[in-house]
């Protein structure tokens, strides 16, 4: 009966064959190592974010004099909203544990190598979208931070020549961030996860159409693949049950770890707390906007240049390396520039997190020196990687002519 | 007619549809483009009224004007002095304190660091006897000029007017 009615329905729209294709015996390269885990645990995220998000809006009010009084509702008066929040605020945070780490998986095995540019390129889009929902998701408790942290985002377009101010005040709707900037920008956070949703998809049409790299990094013939279930479903579930006990364990035992005590002040566009910092996912790519500041009246527009810059130039990757080798693990020379720049990464965040004027070694090394330093080797990576493997300074070791 | 001929009027005709149809779409984005912009209840709110007799010499208040934070300060004698005194000083945005104020001992400020947007501390907070902006360290003396930190410009004077001695009009009457 059911398989005469699925017969009945493939006759008509060919799900069973897609299904096949592209899910149960899609053929997957059979040597995929962990860090392949992490593209299932992003749509995985995804998919609790949207969840998550859309019972929270069920509460939420998207008024500058109601917003954080309506999310103290969703924490103390509605059924599990605390769990609702709890889940969607940390679900921000490990979203981007599990994009970057995603992200530093590509660079590494050289995923962004033809034939998979378009692929990157969606991936580089998505992160744009992902960044833009948080960073307005952030606004919307209307706390300290959240209201701060915008008001000092947005001001950064008031460095645009020309139209600079006149943007800023579209932006706002108003002549400070205010209600309307509130209000339109939970409209925004709520259409944006559909649209990368969307990218999502096309996305892993992509993939589909490429195939996935692999940690050795070549081509992989028919005969040295499997079939995607049931090998790599068991393997991505596994990946997710790893991945929930972590950020359920923040979610039921540290929920505030991530989130800042200032914005459970409400917002006060009349006081600006003494600090203000973003979240952590956003600390290196701050970093590098406060480290131009040498340029005089330059310095704002160059900042925001350099801040954008710092992403826009993975869009660049698949032309700056040249080298006959896609994975690292056979490039000594690039494995090394990696790791520096990975660090390097890191330090840009603990540069973000400390105040702009802050020092270190009893004052002997101001921050804003660690921070130029850090930018430039960030920016350095990217003009190594294309010299090395322009000019055949690296000499890749042997790859093996299999999997 | 010539093929060739049959062409170039399909190209111009292709292309002046296209044109024509981009001036529309753009168009038709205008009204979805203004619905941004300040909206007129906004835009009402132009002026705030304050009472600025119950401010002692040396006190500053803050109040809200367009939904931003404006200092007023009555200030001393010693801060009219301080602020005269560094007109010759080596001013990073060049500005007389006497163009700075309509009478001397009113100081009025729209609280808005130039650097990125916070609200400056209080009088006396920063060196130069003026306000220090916590976030990223910009220092205004007490006529609002920037001195030291990454701010360019000093602190903005508002549109305002005295009405009678002890009323103050802070922003224009949108026209
Ligand atoms: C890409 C996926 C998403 C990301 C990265 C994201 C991020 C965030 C962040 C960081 C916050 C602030 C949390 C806090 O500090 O309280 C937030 C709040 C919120 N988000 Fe999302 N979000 C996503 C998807 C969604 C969706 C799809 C909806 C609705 C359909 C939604 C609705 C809300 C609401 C109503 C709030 C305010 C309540 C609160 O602050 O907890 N979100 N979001
Ligand atoms: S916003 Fe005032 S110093 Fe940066």
């Amino acid at each position: 009966m059911s398989k005469s009615l699925m017969e009945w329905v493939d006759e008509r729209i060919p799900v069973s064959d897609l299904i096949k294709s592209q899910a149960t015996e899609y053929p997957t390269p059979k040597n995929l190592n962990y860090w392949w885990n992490f593209g299932s645990l992003a749509l995985t995220v995804l998919i609790i974010m949207i969840l998550t998000g859309l019972f929270l809006a069920m509460h939420y009010k998207p008024d500058a004099a109601l917003a954080f009084d309506s999310v103290e509702h969703i924490m103390r008066d509605v059924n599990y909203g605390w769990l609702l929040r709890y889940l969607h605020a940390n679900g921000a945070t490990f979203f981007f544990i599990v994009i970057y780490i995603h992200i530093l998986r590509g660079m590494y095995y050289g995923s962004y190598r033809a034939p998979r540019e378009i692929l990157w390129w969606l991936g580089i889009v998505i992160f744009f979208l992902m960044m833009g929902t948080a960073f307005m998701g952030y606004v919307l408790p209307w706390g300290q931070m959240s209201y701060w942290g915008a008001a000092v985002i947005t001001n950064l377009m008031s460095a645009i020549p020309l139209v600079g101010p006149d943007l800023v005040t579209w932006i706002w709707g108003g002549f400070a961030v205010g209600d309307p900037t509130l209000n339109r920008f939970f409209v925004l956070h709520f259409l944006l996860p559909f649209v990368l949703f969307g990218a999502v998809f096309v996305h892993l049409w992509a993939l589909h159409a490429v195939h996935s790299n692999n940690p050795v990094g070549i081509d992989v013939p028919h005969k040295d693949t499997i079939p995607f279930h049931p090998y790599y479903t068991i393997k991505d579930v596994y990946g997710v049950g790893v991945l929930l006990i972590v950020y359920l364990s923040f979610v039921f035992y540290a929920p505030n770890f991530f989130l800042e005590p200032d914005n459970y002040i409400p917002a006060n566009p009349m006081q600006t707390p003494a600090h203000i910092v973003p979240e952590w996912y956003f600390l290196p790519f701050y970093a590098i906007l406060r480290s131009i500041d040498f340029l005089g009246s330059f310095s704002k527009l160059a900042g925001v240049l350099a801040m954008g810059g710092s992403i826009a130039i993975w869009f660049l990757l698949p032309f700056l390396d040249r080298s006959p080798v896609r994975s690292f693990r056979y490039r000594p020379l690039s494995r090394r520039l990696f790791w520096i720049f990975f660090i390097d990464t890191l330090i840009l965040g603990w540069v973000g997190y400390n105040p702009a004027d802050a020092t270190v070694l009893d004052g002997a090394l101001p921050m804003i020196t660690i921070g130029r330093t850090a930018t430039f080797i960030y920016f350095g990576y990217f003009v190594l990687l294309w010299a090395i493997t322009a000019f055949g300074i690296e000499k890749p070791n042997e790859v093996p002519k299999s999997i | 007619m010539a093929m060739e001929q049959v062409e170039n009027r399909r190209d111009f005709l292709m292309l002046a549809t296209g044109a024509v149809g981009a001036v529309g779409v753009a168009g038709a984005a205008w009204p979805f483009i203004q619905s941004w912009n300040p909206s007129a209840d906004v835009l009402a709110q132009a002026t705030t009224e304050v009472d600025v007799s119950s401010i002692a010499e040396g006190q500053m208040i803050t109040v809200p004007w367009q939904g931003k934070p404006v200092f007023v300060l009555h200030r001393s004698a010693e801060q009219i002095k301080q602020a005269q005194e560094s007109d010759g000083a080596d001013l990073p945005d060049p500005a007389k304190d006497n163009d700075r104020v309509q009478k001397p001992e009113w100081l009025v400020l729209l609280a808005i660091c130039t650097h990125l947007g916070c609200v400056p501390q209080g009088v006396g907070t920063g060196e130069f006897g003026g306000f220090l902006c916590p976030c990223h360290g910009s220092h205004y003396d007490t006529s609002g000029r920037i001195r030291k930190g990454p701010a360019p410009n000093n602190l903005e004077v508002p549109h305002y007017e005295f009405k009678g001695d002890s009323t103050l009009v802070i922003g224009k009457a949108a026209a």
